[in-house]
Order: structure tokens, then C-alpha cells, then sequence
């Protein structure tokens, strides 16, 4: 049974109204459906701007979606059920402004557990030492504030604080793209140890390849509030049928030298999500584009293991 | 176990204040502004000790006596006296209770209102933010004395409410910079992290943004100090704070109006003692912006 079920999910925003103007619509997400079983991981990637973070803030509830259902453990969130808080926890990009810079680590940690349990403090202070000793702190940081830990550890932290209440899935919003390389992988191997020791589903956003080939079962990639292709990490990685898959592949760097790199180099900017191009999306930027891109937009379909929105797939 | 996490305790605030200290004394300005103002309270905490007559004692054989060092001044008057023979020195002392008295209750009151009404309009945000914050400009539209005097004269004159005035008139900068300092932080990640753990709002309000935001407050409170006392001031000068025979340091100036020309020093000294009251608390709010605002800090 999947842990996760999106179907369809939308977010649209609206901007720029004034009194007498009607506001634009914004579509940040539109009809994105997605599947995590527990124990998996599924990658996420995109540009900046192509719905990543949007996706995430839906998944996690901080925001309702606009349309679309959503199953976590099999209860849709509409019901408004607190115990699913409990399920999905997430973890932010920037490790600098996810903590709370008054409290102490203790009282970041034992929050989550204060707001959602009856446990008392010590007990509460218990659990948040235990958890400083699985995400490889001593406990007795947990005396000590926010600022007075570097990057890789306090990133460390938003991962103890968001396993605190024993989620089963946990939503990682690009936790290693503001952390440098030998911290990134510290981190990684940190969210692999704790996956497999407690079975836990992540679904991992990120527009960095290299470290989703390093982690990811499944990757769902994104383009404009779409997903243009999914299916298994190995699958798209070595032969991805979208054009824009295939581009935002041949720009990860390969620390190979003796390898022929072949970049497709992609032209132009993503396109407004306030004005998309018509038909296919990623048209204005794609090298296969025919008559048909122009006019009809393709929806995802069933190839291989996975699935891609292309009408000429490579 | 215990104890050794009260000593990190301990260490950690030691060192949040040696640091706070750091900075608040590269400001020479701030430092002078500290001593007079601890200076200040130690003179209205000991006023009984200190005065050497008591404040509302008149002494019919000596009526308007200059001070010491001019000629006819007595040693039993340093600062002089005033027209009906009551000791300048002793009544500046006394004066000086009323003075931070003021102070501290229209800061109190002005603060706790403005920061709960802010939180509340940068909590909120739409149709209510609109109405508070309108309300303010309303405020912040009236001169502050004029706002201050209209509202003395509904309430009847009298020291405390003076205060309420008062209070009423600076409250709405603690609003204005309350809800600045709201909007700033409630998009920052850790608060939506907090709602993310399941915080309710009132939570979210009182436990994770206010504590972010004290910061601009605190210094605009040490100014508002100031700002209070020579308000109040102003109000006993015009009759409509504290009545006689209070020695109040501006209603002073008003008994002694008359006398300007005549007697220098029954205007003059009252004048000095709020002019070098305000000027220490205002150099002390720079310094303790200066120690504040992490943007100006050098890691």
C-alpha cells in the first residue's frame, strides 16, 4: 500500500489584484499526481520555479491544495486529522533559518513532542538526547543555541527535529543544496542510515542530479507545475525518453575526464508560470519540437517502468 | 548531569552578556548615558536620604534665596529657593522619583498594548491589519502633545492620566514596529516549521515570533522613556499633568514662570535636570541599538 497518493494535486496562486484589476493566476502546481511506498525514496527535480517547493509545502499541509486529492497512510487530508501531522514531517532548505534562534537545541527538538504528546519534560529531553546521538551529536548540544553550530550540524538537527514525532514519511526540500560537498554527503549518508533503520519514505527535492543518482529509487521530473517524466531512478538517469530530462542530465558535471561530454545546452528562460507557452510547455526550448508541440499538450504516458509526457520521445 | 548543564547555562549567558557588553561600551556616549541614568535612580531610590530638606517644607525667611555662589546664596539652600522658600535642591531629588515613575508606567503600558496589538496585525494580516494600522496613522496624524493635551482634557488633569495620554500617544510606534518585525519573521522557515509540528496560533504568536522580534522594541522603548518624561513635562508646564504643589519637575517650571526674569534659577535648574535626564537615556538607547542590531555586529 502506498504510504503517500497524490492525484491530480493544484495549487494555483493568485497575484497582482488590485481594487478595480482582477488578479492573475498563478499556477504553481498544476495536476501533479505522485507515489511513495514506504521504505522508497522519490526524487523530485526541476529548475527553480518549476513547482518543487510548491509540491512540498502541499505534501506537508502548510498549504491546502487548490484542487486534487491527497492520501497520507490511506487518510485523505481534507478531513483535517491532527494524527497526520504526526506522518509527514518535513525538512527546509536552509539550515539557517529553520531553527529557531532563541531557543535552545533541547527546546527545538522537544517542541514537536510538547505540541503533540503528553510527555513531560524530562521525558521529552530524554528523546531529544537520543536523537542528537542518532544524528551523530553528543547530547549534550542540546544545550547550546542555534548559531553556535556550523551548516552540516545544524542541518542535523532539522533532520532530529522533524524524525521527533516518528513521521513515516519525511518531505527533505533540498536539505543538502546550501550545505558544501564533504558536508552534503555526511548528511546523505546520515538520511540513508536513519531510512533504513526506521523504514521511513522521503520524498527528496532537489535540483542537483548528482545527488539524486545517489539516493533516489524513483525520480519525478518537473517542468512548469508539470511532471514531464517519472518512473525508476536508474531507468531515467541512463536513458530518459524527454528532451528535457535528457538536458537537464547532460549538465550535471561527471568527474570523469577522459569522458566525451555531449551538453545539450538549453536556450531561453523558464517560461512565466503567469502566461505558459501554448501546447507543450517546454516547447519554446525544445530541439524535437513539431507542429503538434505547439498546439496540444501531451499528458503523461506509460513507458517502460515509468511514464513520460512527450509526443516524440527519444 | 543536571548540574553541568546549569554551568553551560551559566557559561552561555555569561557570554551572551560579556559580548553585549563588548559592543555597548565602544560607544563612549552610551556609557556616560548609562552612569547618569544609574545615577538617577540611585538619587530617587535615596531621595529621603539624600535631600536635605524635606520637598514641600516652606521657609518663610527665605523666599526666592539665590544659590550658594551668588551673593545672599546660603549654605543651607545650594540650589536656592523658590517663591514661597522651598528648597530647588530637595525638590529636583524628590522630582526625580515622579520623572521615572513616569517613565517606567508609559513605557510598561505603551509597550504590552503596542507589541499585542502589532503581533496581532502582523498575525492576521487582511481586514484586520488594515483596520489597526489605519487606526495608527490616525494616531501618528495628530501632533503628539496636541493628542496628548485633547485627551488630558477628556480625562481631567492629574499625574496618571498624564500617563494614560501618553501612553496612548507613543503606542503606536511599538505597533508599527511590532508588525514590521512580524512580517519579517513569519515567512522565515523555522516558524513555518513550528506550524509544520502542529503549533496553533497562539503558539506561533507568543512563543515563536515575539521572542524574535524584542530586539527594535527594546530599543524603541529606552527612547520612548525619554520621550515620556519630557512629555509629561510639557503637560505639568501647560497645568494638565501633575498638579501643585507635586515636584514634578515640569510643573516647576510652570509655578516659576512668573519669576523668569527676576530669579534665573527657579526656571533654570528644573529645565537642566530633565534636558541631562533625557539626553542619558537617549545616548543609552543608541548604544543599546548599536548592541542590538546584528546587522552591525562584526563576527
Amino acid at each position: 500500500m502506498s504510504l503517500l497518493k497524490a492525484t491530480d494535486l493544484c495549487r494555483h496562486y493568485e497575484v497582482g489584484g488590485g481594487l478595480f484589476r482582477k488578479p492573475q493566476i498563478l499556477k504553481a502546481l498544476d495536476g501533479v499526481s505522485l507515489d511513495l511506498e514506504p521504505g522508497k525514496t522519490l526524487a523530485v527535480v526541476g529548475e527553480s520555479g518549476c513547482g518543487k517547493s510548491t509540491l512540498a509545502r502541499v505534501v506537508t499541509m502548510i498549504e491546502p491544495p487548490t484542487s486534487g486529492t491527497l492520501l497520507i497512510d490511506g487518510k485523505s487530508v481534507r478531513q483535517g486529522d491532527p494524527t497526520l501531522r504526526k506522518t509527514i514531517q518535513i525538512v527546509f532548505q536552509n539550515p539557517y533559518g529553520s531553527l529557531n534562534p532563541r531557543h535552545k537545541i533541547a527546546q527545538i527538538l522537544g517542541e514537536p513532542l510538547r505540541l503533540n504528546t503528553d510527555l513531560d519534560a524530562a521525558e521529552r529531553r530524554r528523546r531529544a538526547d537520543e536523537m542528537m546521538e542518532r544524528v551523530g551529536l553528543r547530547s549534550e548540544h542540546c544545550e547550546r543555541y542555534p548559531h553556535m553550530f556550523s551548516g552540516g550540524q545544524r542541518q542535523r538537527i532539522a533532520v532530529a527535529r522533524a524524525l521527533m514525532l516518528d513521521p513515516k514519511i519525511l518531505v527533505l526540500d533540498e536539505p543538502v543544496s546550501a550545505l558544501d560537498l564533504s558536508i552534503q554527503a555526511q548528511v546523505l549518508n546520515i538520511l540513508s542510515e536513519l531510512q533504513s533503520d526506521l523504514g521511513l519514505a522521503y520524498l527528496f527535492i532537489s535540483h542537483d542530479l548528482s545527488v539524486v543518482r545517489h539516493i533516489a529509487d524513483e525520480i519525478m521530473v518537473m517542468y512548469l507545475g508539470r511532471a514531464v517524466e517519472a518512473g525508476a531512478a536508474k531507468e531515467i538517469m541512463d536513458g530518459s525518453a524527454h528532451p528535457y530530462t535528457r538536458a537537464l542530465i547532460s549538465a550535471t558535471p561527471v568527474a570523469d575526464p577522459a569522458r566525451q561530454k555531449q551538453r545539450i545546452m538549453l536556450t531561453g528562460e523558464l517560461p512565466s508560470p503567469l502566461d505558459p507557452p501554448t501546447g507543450c510547455a517546454f516547447h519554446p526550448r525544445c530541439a524535437h519540437v513539431t507542429d503538434g508541440c505547439r498546439s496540444a499538450a501531451p499528458v503523461l504516458e506509460a513507458r517502460g517502468s515509468g511514464a513520460v509526457a512527450c509526443f516524440n520521445p527519444l | 548531569m543536571a548540574e553541568s548543564s546549569g554551568s553551560v547555562k551559566a557559561q552561555t549567558r555569561r557570554q551572551m552578556l560579556s559580548e553585549f557588553w563588548f559592543y555597548f561600551s565602544e560607544n563612549t556616549g552610551a556609557k556616560i548615558g548609562l552612569f547618569v541614568f544609574i545615577g538617577l535612580v540611585l538619587i530617587a531610590i535615596f531621595a529621603d536620604v539624600i535631600a536635605p530638606h524635606a520637598a514641600n517644607v516652606q521657609y518663610r525667611d527665605a523666599l526666592l534665596v539665590p544659590p550658594v555662589w551668588q551673593e545672599g546664596g546660603r549654605w543651607e539652600y545650594i540650589l536656592g529657593t523658590d517663591a514661597v522658600g522651598r528648597d530647588m535642591l530637595s525638590r529636583l531629588i524628590y522630582g526625580s522619583r515622579f520623572s521615572l515613575f513616569i517613565g517606567c508606567v508609559v513605557v510598561a503600558i505603551a509597550v504590552t498594548g503596542g507589541v499585542t496589538i502589532g503581533l496581532i496585525a502582523g498575525y492576521f494580516r487582511g481586514w484586520v491589519d488594515m483596520v489597526i494600522m489605519r487606526v495608527m496613522d490616525v494616531i501618528l496624524a495628530f501632533p503628539s502633545l496636541l493628542l496628548a493635551l485633547v485627551l488630558v482634557a477628556i480625562l481631567g488633569p492629574g499625574l496618571t492620566n498624564a500617563m494614560i495620554a501618553i501612553a496612548i500617544v507613543l503606542q503606536p510606534h511599538f505597533v508599527r514596529l511590532t508588525r514590521a518585525s512580524v512580517l519579517n519573521e513569519i515567512n522565515r522557515e523555522y516558524v513555518t516549521s513550528a506550524r509544520v509540528a502542529g503549533a496553533p496560533p497562539f503558539y506561533l504568536m507568543t512563543r515563536t515570533i515575539l521572542p524574535n522580534c524584542l530586539g527594535p522594541v527594546t530599543v524603541q522603548a529606552t527612547l520612548s522613556f525619554s520621550n515620556a518624561i519630557l512629555d509629561a513635562a510639557a503637560l505639568g508646564f501647560l497645568g494638565m499633568g501633575a498638579q501643585p504643589p507635586t515636584p514634578e519637575w515640569g510643573t516647576m517650571l510652570a509655578e516659576a514662570r512668573e519669576f523668569i526674569l527676576r530669579a534665573w534659577w527657579v526656571v533654570t535648574f528644573p529645565g537642566i535636570a530633565i534636558l541631562i535626564t533625557v539626553l542619558a537615556i537617549n545616548l543609552m538607547g543608541d548604544g543599546l541599538r548599536d548592541a542590538l542590531d546584528p546587522k552591525l555586529k562584526r563576527t
